[in-house]
């Protein structure tokens, strides 16, 4: 119970407290250092993504090909580095729409209110009720199969149900005491918006920011699965898992390394939102 | 006041609705190729025979102004590549294996999510919230697409409990409703246990605790009720989705649903069945959201006091 918030006037900034946490801040470096990691895969991967060798086929890791090769045999770890520049451009992509546009739009319409947030609650229904699919297939037509395409579709989505959560959230901290108050007291809307709404809205912010994440790799993995999205040789993280469902009992490593490099970055990232949360709130308990 | 406001919410579904069709009928007319164009080459002439038979050879206002009106009258017009069928009938054959599934999964999501996130936020950072948060992290990070042919594998080929594919009896449902259910329950318990954390730091539940109450109903029903909000409203899409069907666990388990029909509508160009399940979709996503909106104003006074009106 006792907490951070024992004085009124944080002593210390967000950042240095983030600093002081240790499971956020070895877990942001871990995020760094696999996104480095991938941007680099052109040359600092031990083989050619898309080299085949047919003759070597699917073998498990060892020591030439560390996580193994696929049944094309091309190396696992090589194609894993190439597969995580799509996929944490594609995470990265949707979290900062979701951030910005998700936070921004919800906030706005549940501050107005009345007519202005139901029409912008039944614009966000809409939006959300469109195939995706087709207009991932229209956007092809139109601008050429082009692996930005994903990136344009992933953003278009990702802020969508963000922005309905944050919306009842400020409809429901609309309401309350020190809100009134501060209106009350003359606070213009953006400083409401930073010294009220903010504070009490970050830690939904943080826990659906990296669900959203999961949520836009899988989204992108079914795309390309449909043929709209990511284009043989190329692959992402959620290809290679798709992949390698479907031989996992032959070949499991196929399954298993994609898999997990997926969830410790997940794990990395919760940590992270946990942190950062836990930093710019100083109300929330920590032990 | 009440009636009021589900009346009103109701009548913004029609022009909802109505941009939806419009938006859906440009975009699937605007995406290359056609219904007749796909599989097989058809000598011209019957392929003009048959534009002519459906309409589409008439200018694309012309066609939209039919479809619309034949809407009205309940009629989503026939589907092009089920050949005397009409979409009414080919939805409805799909939509009450949809449902059920749906709800089931729904069902399951709630029952495992909520009460495992009210857990681990009753007892922060020990290993009661541990274990529990570690295994919605791998409900996260397991796609369906891998958790339905590891659960097909333990038990239906392994074990031989449930049919590993198919439809019929309440049997087969299991496997295909339980891998959507906690690939849904796993987020649920995240959101779940952020809230109820921040609710339980509250003044309002420590006076629950100083008043005598058991620590399972502070928790369950005091700080749930304050921190259910943003689950609720995440339950509203995340339930529109489960009962219009999912594309890959109907793949997996071959269930006869609707999200196999609505990708393969597209992938057919079969403009009338990619309206039609698209407005099914609409109609699930917009009824649910108000169910949502309706139990949060019930739920939490302030709402219903303040904006939705």
């Amino acid at each position: 119970m006792s907490g951070a918030g024992s004085s009124l006037v944080p002593t210390e900034t967000g950042c240095q407290r983030f600093r002081k946490d240790p499971a956020a801040f070895w877990a942001g470096w871990f995020l760094v250092a696999v996104g480095v990691a991938c941007l680099l895969s052109p040359w600092i991967a031990p083989y050619d993504y898309q080299k085949q060798d047919l003759a070597l086929g699917a073998v498990g890791p060892g020591a030439g090909h560390w996580l193994g090769t696929d049944t094309l045999g091309r190396d696992v770890l090589s194609r894993l580095l190439q597969g995580g520049a799509v996929s944490l451009g594609v995470g990265l992509v949707a979290t900062v729409v979701a951030l910005l546009v998700g936070v921004l739009y919800g906030v706005v319409a549940g501050q107005s209110g009345g007519l202005v947030e139901r029409a912008m609650m039944r614009t966000v229904d809409i939006l959300s009720t469109l195939p995706l699919t087709l207009i991932v297939i229209l956007c092809m037509f139109v601008f050429g199969q082009n692996i930005w395409m994903i990136f344009l579709a992933v953003g278009g989505v990702s802020w969508l149900t963000m922005s309905r959560i944050i919306c009842t959230e400020t409809v429901a901290l609309k309401n309350r005491q020190f809100v009134e108050v501060s209106v009350a007291l003359g606070q213009s809307k953006f400083g409401v918006f930073k010294k009220h709404y903010l504070p009490n809205l970050n830690g939904i912010i943080a826990i659906y920011a990296t669900l959203t994440v999961p949520g836009v790799m899988m989204l992108e993995a079914f795309v390309s699965f449909l043929g709209l999205g990511v284009q043989a040789p190329m692959t992402s993280w959620g290809l290679m898992i798709k992949d390698g469902a479907d031989i996992m009992e032959e070949c499991p490593w196929l399954l298993i390394a994609p898999s997990v490099v997926f969830a410790l970055t997940l794990l990395s990232l919760n940590f992270v939102g946990d942190g950062l949360r836990d930093a710019f709130d100083p109300r929330s308990s920590k032990k | 006041m009440r009636y009021g406001y589900i009346f009103t919410r109701l009548a913004e579904m029609v022009p909802v609705l109505l941009i939806v069709v419009v938006a859906t009928f440009f975009l699937a007319h605007a995406v290359p190729g056609g219904p007749f164009e796909k599989d097989k080459r058809m000598p011209a002439e019957v392929k003009k025979r048959l534009e002519e038979y459906y309409g589409l050879d008439k200018p694309l206002s012309a066609q939209l102004v039919t479809y619309v009106g034949n809407l009205c009258k309940g009629d989503l017009g026939p589907s092009l590549k089920y050949p005397g069928w009409s979409v009414n009938e080919v939805i409805g054959s799909r939509i009450p294996v949809s449902i059920q599934l749906g709800l089931s999964a729904l069902l399951i999501a709630v029952l495992i999510g909520i009460p495992v996130g009210v857990l681990a936020a009753s007892r922060p950072n020990t290993w009661l919230d541990w274990v529990p948060m570690g295994f919605t992290l791998l409900g996260i990070c397991v796609p369906s697409f891998v958790l339905g042919p590891i659960l097909a594998l333990v038990f239906a080929l392994g074990l031989g409990w449930f049919p590993p594919c198919g439809w019929g009896s309440p049997i087969h449902f299991v496997l295909p409703a339980l891998t959507l259910g906690i690939v849904t329950a796993a987020p649920l318990a995240r959101l779940t246990r952020g809230k109820v954390i921040e609710a339980g730091n509250q003044d309002f539940v420590r006076t629950a605790r100083a008043k005598g109450l058991p620590e399972r109903r502070v928790w369950f029903v005091h700080a749930l009720r304050n921190g259910i909000l943003p689950v609720v409203t995440y339950l509203g899409p995340a339930a529109a989705g489960l009962v219009s069907g999912s594309f890959v666990v109907e793949s997996l388990f071959d269930v006869p649903g609707l999200g196999r029909l609505f990708v393969s509508s597209i992938v057919n160009r079969d403009f009338t069945l990619i309206l039609g399940t698209t407005l099914v979709y609409a109609l699930a996503l917009l009824i649910l959201n108000l169910v949502a909106d309706l139990a949060k104003a019930a739920l939490d006074p302030r709402i219903a006091r303040g904006g939705t009106r």
